[in-house]
């Protein structure tokens, strides 16, 4: 029979769908909307970072050309909003009321007719403070009498939580073995600073709560707008099912676009209390200081290696700077979301974790720029401390890799912190890497190149990370489970039209899932419309982050169109008058066994669920599919950078960066590319650029995209991409996540090339970022100069 | 992220804005291309009452050679200077310069003489008409005066003109014989103020250096003239000795703060390796014959 | 001031910035506002075919100029060869930062029909992308260096 081109298949790069709108300027982003009679909102922020508030005096404000409302904590609080609950089962302020706890916390809100007119009122609002000290690091957290959450009932300190994984008893006593037995322990301690995921698009909301019919509907930056609406329903009161929330184009989220912002809540309560809407969209320095930032965790790390070169076991503290309110977006269950996958690629046999969390006087967060739930941290870490291991064993750092990776006949892998890996081939992936590096003539010209005087190295991280939260039993949000969803529907023509619980953020999702559903049911990618963000019309979900949508929204895509492939069957037998089983599949058509010209298509098939269906049977063909994972799933790669120091200003250049990716089975190669290529730039801005640090009476630096620094086209390295497909056992077409992949691998990779080329100068460790002047320092230190 | 409000003037004649400046100069700001004004607006850390916006003023956007000077008028922008090939024959460490201001888009809008007169002490411009011998042209409703770039900046974003003054144009004098030029700078990424950067001028004449300019940017409190170690190449053969030599006095002459971008001993060890650099390489300029 | 070819006028304060008038007054929604410090470029529009920062330039400023947005750059349904390159070649992700990096490249092919990769980096480097990494929009660029002429078909969001 004549072969089918179905158009847009799983594996073919098609061009996006979605691209129309974006290329002509006509995306539908926050800060584009404007509802008649809508009005606008400024918040006035803290400029301290603690401090006891004395007085607010709003009456000047007030009085402003076009101001419509003053609201501050004590408005809110007579409404039971000036707090709300976090995503960590915390308590954060709303607008504050007794302190504040951080430089950029919201204190008041201007609701004006234009938002110059805001900006201008807010200018006047006087605030008076009471100055406290400011807390800066959990360090400090341990030892300082000053009390940071004195609102929390019970809280006798600056300590959030203690978290624990692995065996304390068999790793010690791997530790002693090692030890006793001609082994070596290497420690790193080292800090993985705060950053911030700077979406170019900030967040916002268009809050319109409808005086006649009592409907909120909320127009919101917002990567989980389903999650948001029951919070919302839960924090306000507001009846569930006269809230909507609808999340537009999203101008990149990276997880900043998740918490639940006080900025919503506020805007939402105005619009409430004045029955018009109001838009609240943060500027820059607003979205800096105060919203989900990511990472600010210590890290130290201990790895025994016995006398034959083999990983025996891993020891690790993390303390974990989380700002002021303890507002982290990750599952309830992990209080250091997935850290304990820090045993990596390797097969480690034992190992335990402790983890502890402190408050301090900075905004709150920690979960976001793809970071997988802290697997960022985790993957920076083990990939660090083997690099060091490895050079200070003087053994090959790919070579030590190799040696101790999990090998693919282990698999399913369950590690010594409780992980049980899908599936995975490391060696295979590392010798992709290191041939297309060319990488044992590489070393040798470093080794000429050192000869000369010049400081050059290779860095190579292996990382293994966990996406796809997740099985509801292990993963919840507040108690919502991490199931997601898709409902798809067949239109009497033949298009269709598919919606799901998650949220793009340009990851291309009206592309690749619609290739799901052409791969499952025969009907072109072109002919299905993929629509998420509107908590009236799609199915219930948890959102996309974490790299989760292709791993649970993408099975439940492939599990509903399975669904309606079984319908179909049955409406073919009835139109073909064959017995089912008597009855094949073919791309998009079911046709008799033994004569093939005796077929329907899909299409056929559609139009007969409304108009020729059998007696008995409903009509219609769509279903919707709620997907619990059975696990999670676990990407891996190898990443190898080769940099060049140059000696008299400590720059570091990127000479060349090879990436292997195997995040199993690939719908749209072209837009795994994408992701991996953005996700290898940000890896490489929080290495060498990306920091948002605090003085000793926690001013914020990194408020500004002239502190905070991004990479620009100049800065960021050109990158050689690779691939190995390893499929996901359990999920129903083999894919796994990889949006966060390249971020999580990439930092190890290129701070490992510097490390490699100073460690003929002794240097161990830098920490991130590496800038100029640390590795001058370290340069100088050792008596090089130019 | 919004100015507060202002009065505008955009006049169509130098009278009319001398005029102007002359009555309301103490609460005006002058604005030419507006990448330094207007981002201090939109922080409101500038709020003046008046906003008189030079950009319609005819005849101000030449660079042209005159009486043994190179002529930049007050419009003339960042990006004319870097597409400006009389300039590459004339001064060539202008397009050098011009290359590193900012980003490209900011040079198509910002001015040169906005840029000096904004008096950034990490602005790259000042440590250029340091290391130039430059002079600048003040107009006023009374008159004209010459202020020498050595007198132009006075502290941290503060210059020598009075309330009603207004810079028309930059003089810089076109050398003479064999000369050569360098800008470098430092810094951590594209746009970024600097971390450091030196620009070097050299002249040459039988095989001695017969003028040395260097200016710094980033490392004081203004940019800064690194007036002994050109007194200490001055008259002498470009050796590497005495290059590294003068590299050293000019990175005492730093005074660097330390801050996210390092330490104030690292930023005065880079004035020493941009200086060194930028003196090798000027004076192979000015060897190879080319200006 | 002229806007993708027609007059536009409109009563505005001066301390509007251009990037207000184009959004708020002509609702000419397509061009962004990402920072509040002139870094990240997501505003760029061309005066006169320069790509300028428009959050940085007040709208009194644009008075009697030609500006073009990225609204100005397809010619009815057909997109223009910087607009297909990107779409061919991947180029945009969130598509924020994309009106302001098609207005650079089609500003810079302007004037180099034929820049190097070195060239295009150097002349986006004051637009800041956090989704794609700068190698698609590199070769968006390349792309549309290439193209002899604009695409003659359109894209109407239905893939192919």
């Amino acid at each position: 029979m004549a072969e089918v081109h179905m158009h847009g298949r799983i594996g073919e790069s098609i061009k996006r769908k979605e691209d129309g709108r974006f290329l002509r300027g006509k995306g539908n982003y926050l800060d584009d909307m404007e509802l008649p009679d809508m009005l606008h909102m400024a918040i006035l922020r803290s400029p301290h970072a603690h401090a006891t508030i004395k007085s607010i005096d709003t009456a000047a404000a007030g009085a402003m050309p076009g101001v419509v409302a003053v609201v501050t904590g004590e408005l809110m609080a007579q409404h039971k909003l000036a707090w709300m609950p976090t995503m960590s089962g915390d308590t954060q302020a709303v607008l504050a009321t007794d302190k504040v706890r951080f430089q950029g916390q919201e204190v008041a809100a201007v609701i004006a007719e234009t938002k110059y007119q805001a900006e201008d009122a807010r200018d006047r609002i006087v605030v008076e403070y009471d100055l406290l000290q400011a807390i800066i690091s959990p360090q400090q957290s341990k030892e300082s009498k000053v009390l940071i959450r004195t609102d929390k009932e019970g809280q006798k300190d600056n300590h959030i939580y203690h978290w624990e994984s692995g065996d304390q008893a068999t790793t010690q006593a791997a530790f002693a073995k090692v030890e006793k037995e001609g082994g070596k322990v290497v420690r790193l301690h080292t800090f993985y600073p705060r950053c911030h995921p700077a979406p170019l698009e900030t967040c916002g909301c268009v809050a319109d709560v409808n005086p006649a019919t009592g409907k909120a509907t909320i127009y919101m930056t917002s990567q989980a707008p389903h999650a948001i609406r029951t919070v919302f329903a839960l924090v306000t009161g507001l009846p569930e099912q006269n809230i909507r929330v609808v999340s537009p184009d999203l101008g990149g989220g990276f997880g900043n676009k998740v918490p639940v912002y006080p900025g919503y809540v506020v805007a939402t309560a105005a619009s409430l209390l004045i029955g018009r809407p109001v838009k609240w969209i943060e500027d820059r320095n607003e979205n800096l200081i105060s919203t989900g930032f990511a990472r600010d965790f210590h890290m130290t790390g201990d790895l025994a290696v016995d006398k034959n070169g083999k990983m025996a076991a891993l020891r690790v503290h993390l303390d974990s700077d989380n700002g002021a309110f303890f507002a982290d977006a990750q599952p309830s269950k992990f209080r250091a979301g997935l850290f304990h996958i820090v045993t990596g690629s390797y097969d480690i046999p034992t190992a335990h974790v402790t983890a502890d969390g402190y408050y301090t006087n900075k905004a709150p967060g920690g979960v976001a720029y793809r970071c997988s739930f802290r697997v960022t941290e985790a993957s920076y870490l083990i990939e660090r401390l083997v690099t060091n291991a490895a050079l200070e064993l003087g053994i090959d750092q790919a070579e030590f890799r190799m040696k101790n990776f999990i090998k693919p006949e282990q698999f399913p892998y369950t590690s010594a912190t409780g992980w049980v890996y899908d599936s995975g081939d490391y060696p295979r992936a590392m010798n992709v890497a290191l041939k297309q590096l060319g990488y044992d003539a590489l070393r040798k010209d470093v080794e000429a190149r050192r000869k000369k005087g010049e400081v050059t190295g290779i860095g190579i991280a292996s990382f293994t990370e966990v996406v796809g939260a997740g099985h509801g039993a292990d993963f919840d949000i507040l108690g919502l489970r991490m199931f997601d969803s898709a409902e798809l529907r067949v239109h009497p023509t033949g298009k269709a039209m598919l919606r799901m619980g998650t949220k793009s953020q340009g990851q291309g999702h009206e592309t690749t899932f619609a290739q799901i559903v052409t791969e499952e049911l025969g009907i072109p990618a072109a002919d299905i419309a993929v629509e998420e963000g509107d908590t009236d019309t799609a199915p219930y979900g948890l959102g996309t982050y974490a790299s989760r949508s292709t791993p649970v929204a993408g099975a439940a895509t492939a599990m509903v169109a399975r669904k309606l492939r079984d319908k179909a069957r049955k409406i073919a037998s009835h139109l073909l008058e064959a017995a089912e089983e008597d009855l094949e599949w073919d791309v998009n058509k079911f046709y008799v066994k033994g004569s093939p010209d005796k077929s329907k298509t899909i299409q056929d098939i559609a139009f007969a669920a409304y108009t020729n269906i059998p007696e008995g049977m409903e009509a219609g063909l769509e279903g919707v599919h709620y997907y619990d994972p059975p696990n999670m799933t676990f990407p891996f790669g190898t990443y190898a950078v080769v940099v060049d120091v140059d000696k008299g200003t400590g720059q570091v250049k990127v000479r060349r960066m090879v990436a292997v990716d195997d995040c199993g089975v690939r719908i749209n190669p072209m837009i795994v590319e994408g992701q991996i290529h953005g996700g290898l730039t940000e890896g490489y801005g929080i290495a060498f650029m990306q920091l948002i640090t605090f003085d000793e009476d926690g001013n914020c630096i990194g408020s500004n995209f002239t502190d905070y620094l991004l990479p620009t086209a100049w800065e960021a390295p050109k990158f050689e991409l690779g691939e190995t497909v390893t499929p996901s056992p359990h999920h129903p077409i083999g894919a796994k996540g990889v949006g966060e992949s390249p971020t999580v691998g990439s930092p190890a990779a290129y701070v490992n090339a510097v490390i490699d080329a100073l460690s003929p100068y002794g240097v161990k460790n830098i920490d991130m970022p590496v800038t100029p002047d640390k590795v001058w320092a370290a340069l100088r230190g050792a008596g090089i100069t130019e | 992220m919004y100015p507060a409000a202002f009065d505008y003037r955009a006049p169509k004649t130098l009278d009319e804005t001398l005029a102007l400046l002359k009555e309301k100069g103490d609460d005006a700001k002058v604005m030419a291309g507006g990448q330094s004004l207007i981002p201090l607006l939109k922080l409101r850390f500038a709020q003046p009452a008046l906003v008189i916006d030079i950009g319609r003023l005819p005849s101000m956007a030449t660079i042209k050679k005159q009486d043994g000077y190179v002529s930049i008028g007050a419009l003339v922008r960042h990006v004319d200077i870097e597409r400006s090939e009389d300039l590459k024959s004339w001064l060539p460490i202008m397009g050098e310069a011009a290359h590193w201001v900012a980003d490209p888009l900011v040079r198509n809008r910002g001015t040169v003489v906005g840029s000096v007169c904004h008096a950034d002490p990490s602005g790259d411009w000042g440590a250029v008409m340091l290391a130039l011998g430059a002079d600048l042209v003040a107009r006023s409703a009374s008159g004209e005066r010459v202020i020498h770039a050595t007198d132009f900046f006075t502290g941290p974003l503060t210059n020598a003109l009075k309330p009603d003054e207004l810079v028309t144009e930059i003089r810089i004098p076109v050398p003479s014989g064999a000369s050569g030029g360098a800008y470098n700078k430092l810094e951590r990424k594209v746009g970024d103020f600097a971390t450091a950067a030196a620009a070097v001028q050299v002249e040459m004449k039988d095989g001695k250096l017969s003028r040395v300019g260097i200016g710094l940017t980033a490392v004081g409190e203004t940019n800064l003239k690194a007036a002994a170690a050109e007194k200490s190449l001055t008259g002498q053969q470009p050796t590497d000795a005495l290059i590294a030599e003068a590299a050293r006095l000019a990175a005492s002459a730093a005074t660097p703060k330390g801050d996210v971008r390092g330490s104030a001993e690292f930023k005065k060890d880079m004035v020493r390796v941009l200086v060194q650099r930028g003196l090798k390489t000027a004076v192979a300029r000015a060897k190879g014959g080319k200006a | 001031m002229k806007v993708n070819g027609s007059e536009r006028s409109g009563d505005v304060e001066p301390r509007v910035l251009l990037v207000d008038f184009l959004r708020s007054n002509l609702r000419l929604t397509g061009t962004h506002i990402g920072c509040d410090t002139t870094s990240c470029g997501a505003c760029t529009v061309l005066i006169d075919g320069e790509p300028v920062k428009s959050c940085t330039v007040l709208a009194l400023q644009a008075e009697g100029r030609s500006v073009t947005t990225v609204e100005g750059l397809a010619q009815g349904a057909t997109l223009s060869a910087v607009q297909d390159g990107f779409h061919q070649e991947h180029g945009l992700q969130c598509g924020f930062c994309t009106p302001g990096m098609m207005l650079v490249g089609t500003a810079l092919l302007a004037r180099n029909p034929n820049p190097t990769e070195e060239e295009i980096r150097w002349a986006i480097s004051g637009n800041i992308c956090r989704c794609t990494g700068y190698m698609n929009i590199v070769k968006a660029i390349q792309h549309a260096a290439k193209a002899a002429k604009p695409a003659a078909a359109a894209v109407a969001g239905g893939g192919e």
